[in-house]
């Protein structure tokens, strides 16, 4: 009876064969990419300082986060007195099953140039060079990135211990705090795909189209900010600052759940590097030339490159910038970036609208323009007189 | 329409025993962060089963501002309150708790099987919804629905959210003055440990 | 593509990977279990200190300021889903919406700008 469920009529062999190998595809090139990411990461930012990095291990140390990993998972696991059992050992599920899950919806190739969608035949069947294409594409990073604030909040809180408390705490203010900021600048690149599917929107920015100039720079500026206090990296990884909460969150956790908090963090930061390139760069979008084979590769080698450079770019923040105190750290995400993505949005917004209906653009512009800086005027000054007041009164006491 | 294939009556089956378990959790486990942890498994149930009747938009809402947004509050505020406090919840069983508990949720139990065999809505007048919308267009209904015939509501919804910061922040303040600003860790009473460290 | 093979496809890969990893990591965090020593200790299992023995329970109060941010949050969550929808039929709302939008978010700013004023946005 259950031979004619209508739901399965469409699949055949080949259909559950191409979604089995794009999940172990996916798998295997996330795993396969963190460990590079772990190498690359060290291995540049000991070049950044003068040092070697790793070089034991392997040819030129590559092998060297199997070791550490190897390592990690012959040592003795310890769990807190005080610990709350249960959450403790849920944590890093929480942590790093939402952290290739967003990996799921990033195109990572195909070709997207004359409206072809970035569709491929592979045995016989169309489909896309993605794990899933849901119709909320990029909600669903949305949703997964707000689930990681579980992982970390709960694995201090369970931990019964005061640096990881405080930690999780502040990583988790620091995470929710940005995350609004990260949906926010992501509006703007919605206006210019009219679709939340992350195919969609890559195939918007088919040719030279890319959102990083479509929407003007200032959300990729905001987003690539917010992504990276997200991920709690430098300059923003107040979350793990050593000198003062000695590792943050994940102090408690030792053997292969430290390590599993370790892989979710660069995991993290490949899916989020990926997210950008989606975004704001094209995807897999690029030039393409050559004999069939060479076409049919290219757009996942443009995808890597570009992932690549904001990997570095990633490393080079934490080899160059120094930590933010806390109290900058939420001063530039609700008093900086909050109201000027929003106020971006909304003059992007006027502009299109304005297009549809046939406005005079200079006229937008300038009404626009005028609106948002008196905007900016008002919210200073009704600030400036309350910081006035409030030193006047501190005065007086 | 009804679930009709293998495929959805499954999924409506283990989302609903999510569903269900998460909220015995919620109302039987003693420490309060489990709470709030089963409550977020009720609310992926829920997701799961507005993916099921094809409202996408709905099912990512549901779990961005709710798992992701108002459970993560309710964690801070179960941190703001300290949560060894959670204790003392056993000893505040009321006599008559049981009671008045197991009339309400038969009351609440009664009215959901009435909706389901009716088949209207007892809150709203109007039929219940059972079964997809539309495929894959929630999304722009709310919208049509949100801008147009509920601009009023939708322009009252940000006020109410303006109210709710405002109370935050009058809460957080003394009555004049800074915010209250407690040092890291709260004065806590010496502890039988540091006597005898000192001692 | 029908829309229920659609669901399937989609949703169910998602869920495929997510219960793929969740069980990898499960597997490999039982092979560790079954592989690596266990000697335990009392002193082993004390919570890190700074290298003195922990002073009381590890579970205290936060501040209330954290409270206000999450509320902030929520605030700024619930705009974008509101916008969400905006964002994507931009068209078909015309200067009507732009108003009505533009309403919305002034309203919401004056939520953050209150809060700015009255200085729970600064972290002392």
């Amino acid at each position: 009876m259950f031979a004619i469920d209508p739901l399965l009529e469409s699949v055949d062999g080949s259909a559950v064969l191409i979604v089995l190998l794009k999940v172990v595809v996916a798998f295997a090139a996330l795993m396969i990419a963190v460990m590079a990411m772990v190498w690359f990461e060290r291995k540049v930012v000991a070049r950044m300082q003068n040092r070697l990095g790793p070089n034991v291990a392997g040819p030129f140390g590559i092998l060297q986060t199997l070791a550490d990993g190897v390592k990690l998972f012959f040592k003795e696991d310890l769990l807190p007195r005080e610990a709350d059992r249960p959450v403790f050992r849920l944590a890093p599920y929480l942590s790093l099953v939402p952290a290739f899950l967003v990996f799921v919806v990033v195109p990572l190739g195909g070709d997207f140039s004359n409206d072809r969608h970035g569709v491929v035949s592979w045995f016989g069947k169309e489909t896309l060079v993605q794990v899933a294409d849901p119709h909320i594409g990029i909600l669903f990073v949305l949703a997964m990135s707000s689930m990681a604030v579980y992982g970390v909040m709960l694995a201090g809180w369970s931990s019964g211990s005061k640096y990881p408390l405080l930690g999780s705490v502040r990583a988790a203010a620091q995470m929710i705090s940005y995350e609004a900021a990260l949906g926010l600048s992501l509006l703007a690149v919605l206006l210019n795909s009219g679709s939340l599917s992350t195919n969609e929107i890559v195939s918007g920015q088919s040719g030279w189209n890319w959102n990083l100039w479509a929407t003007g720079v200032v959300p990729f500026i905001v987003f690539f900010i917010a992504a990276t206090a997200e991920l709690n990296r430098p300059p923003f990884d107040l979350v793990e600052a050593e000198q003062e909460l000695v590792g943050g969150f994940h102090t408690e956790y030792s053997s292969l759940r430290f390590a599993l908090f370790f892989l979710a963090e660069f995991m993290n930061t490949i899916t989020m590097s990926a997210v950008i390139v989606t975004l704001f760069l094209g995807g897999p979008n690029g030039p393409s030339f050559g004999p069939g084979w060479l076409q049919a590769i290219l757009p996942t080698v443009w995808f890597l490159a570009k992932l690549l450079v904001f990997l570095f770019v990633f490393v080079w923040l934490r080899g160059t910038l120094p930590r933010l105190r806390y109290d900058q750290l939420m001063d530039l995400g609700w008093k900086l970036l909050i109201p000027l993505a929003l106020g971006w949005f909304l003059l992007l917004a006027a502009f299109k609208i304005g297009q549809d209906e046939g406005w005079n653009r200079a006229v937008v512009g300038v009404v626009g323009t005028v609106v948002i800086l008196l905007g900016a005027l008002l919210i200073s000054m009704a600030v400036g007189t309350a910081r006035a007041r409030r030193a006047a009164v501190e005065v007086e006491a | 329409m009804f679930a009709t294939s293998l495929v959805q009556t499954l999924t409506f089956a283990i989302a609903a025993m999510i569903c269900v378990t998460g909220a015995l959790g919620v109302v039987a486990l003693r420490n309060p962060v489990h709470n709030a942890l089963s409550l977020v498994a009720t609310l992926f149930g829920v997701a799961v089963l507005f993916i099921a009747q094809e409202a996408y938009f709905l099912a990512a809402i549901q779990v961005i501002v709710y798992a992701g947004a108002i459970v993560v509050l309710f964690l801070f505020v179960i941190m703001l309150l300290g949560v060894d406090r959670a204790e003392s919840f056993a000893a505040e069983r009321h006599p008559l708790g049981l009671a008045v508990g197991g009339i309400l949720g038969g009351g609440v139990m009664v009215l959901a099987a009435v909706t389901l065999f009716a088949g209207v809505d007892t809150a709203t007048g109007r039929r219940s919804t059972v079964g997809a919308l539309a495929p894959s267009d929630d999304l722009n209904r709310i919208g049509r629905a949100l801008f147009t015939e509920y601009a009023f509501a939708f322009e009252l919804t940000s006020l109410l959210l303006t109210i709710a910061v405002l109370g935050a922040v009058l809460l957080s303040r003394r009555a004049s003055g800074p915010p209250i600003d407690l040092d890291e860790f709260p004065a806590e009473e010496p502890d039988a440990d540091a006597e005898e460290v000192e001692a | 593509m029908s829309s229920a093979s659609d669901f399937l496809r989609e949703y169910l890969t998602v869920l495929i990977l997510g219960g793929v990893g969740a069980a990898l990591v499960g597997l490999l965090l039982g092979a560790s279990h079954l592989l690596r020593p266990a000697r335990r200790q009392p002193g082993k299992s004390l919570t890190y200190e700074s290298g003195v023995d922990p002073v009381g329970t590890g579970w205290t109060q936060s501040q209330i300021r954290y409270y206000v941010f999450a509320l902030l949050f929520v605030m700024f969550d619930v705009e974008a889903v509101f916008i969400f929808p905006w964002a994507t039929r931009l068209e078909a709302y015309g200067g009507f919406g732009l108003v009505e939008m533009g309403i919305f978010v002034f309203i919401l700013l004056l939520g953050l700008v209150y809060a700015w004023r009255k200085g729970v946005l600064k972290w002392v």
